[in-house]
């Protein structure tokens, strides 16, 4: 059924796209991402399944099922992940650029090729291996050369790449790249490039406690687990955006959430809702994801446009989607209030339960849904417990325990996160504000990585509570600019206004110091 | 089975030692320090019930004659120990060294060890001989947080368990140490040696709080001997005083000011510690 779009929503879009043009606060490149989504939502092409619209488009309150401001005709693959090793090696035509002979060669095709990578937010969101792709060319030059170079580097990066869901990964090996990179980092304390070290057994603690320091500095890297994600999705997975498992080489094609929060106000009890609201709107959901794919594929003509992939930098069979979900700890609770039960997400044994039966019987759909377009995850679309946004509000992000019910002790979260976690190859995590930095023992936070690479936990960031870069959700912004913005100022990233929206809704700034 | 009384145990902590350490902090300490953060755990309860009247929330009660305290109740608003005529606390329990490693182990595998604390840990050789046998059968690091009132020396069989001891020196001169913890000290500084010696020295603390006593004369003392025993590389930690817990009577002791720790760092540093931490 395709969408109508009648003279008093085409008159109140006009408005909205007046309103974007004239707003002071936004600098010209956001107000040109604003207004593509809005020309795009013109269009009716996409055949939506019934029920999508009373799920969709309605009030916040009640909304089910959310597109993430993806727009009503795909044109683009939501995350692109580029098979970097591959473009230095070889080059690009369409490009014009050779294979990349040293340093200041790959350095600059890589910033060249950064800006043609398109996605959701006109950023790369995943801008490659750093250690593996620069170690082999700083074989001949001194450690002073090589932070120079980065740190240019990386500040250019920060101040062109204009959101922070654009990720860099680094590790399982120690590398002196690796090193190097670390320490600029935590020298600049910049927002954008996200970073995540990728942590197996035998990395070294000497790298992961690098990586700890720079993290309580400038709130990243964040710590995956590397043995998990190579065991689901194999060796050549990839962290893109805020924390997503994918291919490189591929990507994800689109992201839809699953409200829980709200989908289980809609049902009468704990059975209506296992059996009855949840199956139905999984089913809207998919096969909305069906056919925004089905459109990108066939229609769109990007895998066959694209230089990207007519290079081979991307392949459409490595591509998936992401089957998202919010809002687990409010659903959880809400239903056990339909039930009189009073217990809590996080808090007590029944409560918890409920949440992971939950997260059974939607793994189970998934598994049981067939996409003919996402062959390189079994023809399955991958679970994702999706960071929220600015504008949600009683909805915690994935299956998050809610910010201000965070359990006294940390131990007694990370065993609530050890139940959830291995449900999101595409990604989940957690986030910890700790106070070390007078302590000086940065090895208690290797000790709480360690212990959860040996249990079902997928992926941790830290940040120290009194520094000025702080992750929000999944990604970074400054205090310092955020309080800019909330003057009225103009700032260059687009994620430090999502950033004071969930500092404002989502008690961001209100999480237990650990 | 030994037993001790127990005061606090904290599953995660990052401050009694290196890495995250679940810390055990037991009942009863021999020196009385004027500074002291915790002077609850200095006393034994002697059950006489003074504090049970203001527990608001019944946590306390009297039963055939000894204060019962009931964890799940208690906020911890520290009103029992604040009326306390004989300073301690009713929020202990007695367990055995086992009981206390089934609490450990809910904390593996995120912690490395543990750090027996107190009061005066040592008070309780038999229980950290049982509970240091079995942490390290588990494959956990075990460390003492001591006031060097113990012969470690004279004890192979606790130390042959024990990977390290974070001594307190309270102060140099016996007559300072007289002031601060009322006990003298040349077992305290023997120990020091001892431990530094034999590997088993994992930190040395001091607060300072000048007047007290000679702070600067003790952070030399300490950093000279760490430098003799090739222990240079060994955690030293300066502490503010600060007056947080502190009994009333001596609530308005000085605490230094960022110059006078700076200085003490500069004092320990000239001696070539490597890894001095000032908090």
């Amino acid at each position: 059924m395709k969408r109508v779009l009648t003279p008093e929503m085409m008159e109140s879009m006009r408005s909205e796209i007046y309103d974007t043009l004239t707003d002071t606060t936004t600098t010209h490149e956001q107000k040109v991402t604003y207004l593509a989504r809005k020309a795009e939502n013109f269009l009716t092409v996409l055949d939506e399944p019934e029920g999508l619209d009373e799920l969709m488009r309605c009030d916040i309150d009640t909304r089910c099922i959310c597109n993430l401001f993806e727009g009503d005709a795909p044109y683009r693959p939501r995350y692109i992940c580029i098979d970097f090793p591959k473009f230095l090696r070889e080059g690009s035509a369409f490009l014009q650029l050779g294979p990349a002979r040293d340093f200041s060669e790959a350095l600059t095709n890589l910033m060249i090729m950064f800006h043609n990578i398109p996605s959701i937010t006109n950023y790369p969101v995943f801008i490659g291996d750093l250690d593996v792709l620069l170690d082999p060319y700083i074989q001949d030059l001194s450690d002073d050369e090589v932070k120079k170079a980065l740190r240019l580097w990386m500040t250019t990066i920060d101040r062109t790449i204009l959101d922070s869901f654009c990720h860099a990964n680094i590790g399982p090996k120690a590398t002196r790249l690796g090193y190097l990179l670390l320490e600029v980092e935590g020298e600049l304390e910049n927002a954008v490039p996200n970073l995540t070290m990728r942590v197996a057994k035998d990395t070294p603690d000497e790298f992961v406690l690098a990586g700890i320091k720079c993290a309580l500095r400038s709130a990243k890297p964040s710590f995956a687990n590397d043995e998990m994600f190579r065991g689901e999705l194999g060796d050549d997975y990839c962290i893109a955006s805020c924390y997503n498992g994918l291919y490189e080489g591929g990507g994800s094609y689109t992201l839809s959430r699953l409200i829980l929060s709200n989908i289980a106000k809609r049902a009468k009890n704990i059975e209506d809702f296992e059996k009855n609201v949840l199956p139905w709107v999984m089913d809207v959901m998919a096969r909305y994801m069906d056919e925004r794919i089905r459109f990108l594929v066939e229609e769109s003509g990007w895998f066959t446009s694209s230089f990207l992939a007519k290079e081979g930098f991307v392949r459409r069979d490595k591509f998936s989607a992401m089957f998202g979900l919010v809002g687990l700890a409010e659903c959880v609770n809400t239903l056990l209030e339909k039930e009189g039960c009073h217990e809590r997400f996080g808090h007590s044994e029944k409560a918890n339960r409920l949440g992971v039966e939950i997260m059974d019987i939607i793994e189970e759909f998934n598994n049981n849904h067939y996409n003919p377009y996402c062959e390189a995850t079994g023809n399955h679309f991958l679970l994702h417990a999706q960071v929220g946004i600015d504008s949600d509000h009683d909805c915690s992000p994935g299956t998050r325990i809610p910010i201000g019910e965070e359990p006294d002790e940390l131990v007694d979260h990370l065993k609530v996160i050890n139940l959830f976690h291995k449900y999101f190859p595409s990604g989940t995590g957690d986030i910890f504000p700790v106070d070390l930095t007078v302590h000086q023992n940065p090895q208690y936070v290797l000790d709480i990585i360690r212990g959860s690479l040996g249990m079902d936990i997928r992926y941790l960031s830290f940040y120290s509570s009194d520094s000025d870069v702080i992750r929000v959700t999944g990604y970074l912004v400054k205090r310092s600019e955020m309080e800019k913005l909330d003057a009225g100022q103009n700032v260059l990233q687009n994620t430090t206004g999502l950033g004071l929206g969930a500092a404002k809704n989502c008690k961001i700034l209100d999480r237990r110091v650990r | 089975m030994a037993a001790a009384t127990v005061n606090k145990i904290i599953p995660f902590s990052c401050v009694d030692g290196p890495g995250n350490r679940t810390a055990i902090f037991l009942q009863g300490c021999n020196f009385d320090c004027k500074y002291c953060h915790n002077p609850e755990t200095i006393a034994s309860c002697i059950h006489c019930g003074a504090c049970v009247p203001y527990c608001k929330l019944q946590a306390l009660r009297m039963e055939n004659g000894r204060v019962q305290y009931d964890m799940e109740k208690c906020v911890l608003c520290d009103e029992c120990f604040h009326h306390c005529p004989h300073g301690s606390s009713p929020r202990t329990r007695e367990l055995t060294a086992q009981q206390v490693m089934d609490q450990v182990r809910k904390n593996m595998p995120f912690i490395r060890g543990i750090t027996v604390s107190g009061g005066e840990c040592t008070l309780w050789r038999d229980f950290l001989l049982e509970l240091l046998t079995l942490a390290r059968a588990e494959g956990l690091t075990t460390l003492l947080d001591s006031n060097g009132s113990f012969d470690f020396s004279a004890d192979p069989e606790l130390m042959a368990v024990t990977d390290g001891v974070m001594l307190d020196i309270k102060a140099w001169s016996k007559e300072d140490h007289l002031a601060v913890t009322g006990r003298d000290n040349a077992l305290v500084l023997k120990n020091l040696r001892w431990l530094a010696e034999n590997g088993k020295l994992t930190e040395v603390r001091t607060v300072i709080v000048p007047g007290l006593y000679d702070c600067e004369q003790t952070v030399e003392n300490v950093s000279r001997l760490l430098a003799e025993t090739h222990s240079a590389a060994t955690r030293s930690k300066i502490i503010r005083f600060r007056p947080m817990g502190v009994r009333e009577a001596y609530k308005s002791l000085t605490a230094p000011t960022g110059e006078q720790l700076s200085r003490l760092r500069d004092i320990a540093e000239s001696y070539g510690l490597t890894d001095v931490v000032t908090v």
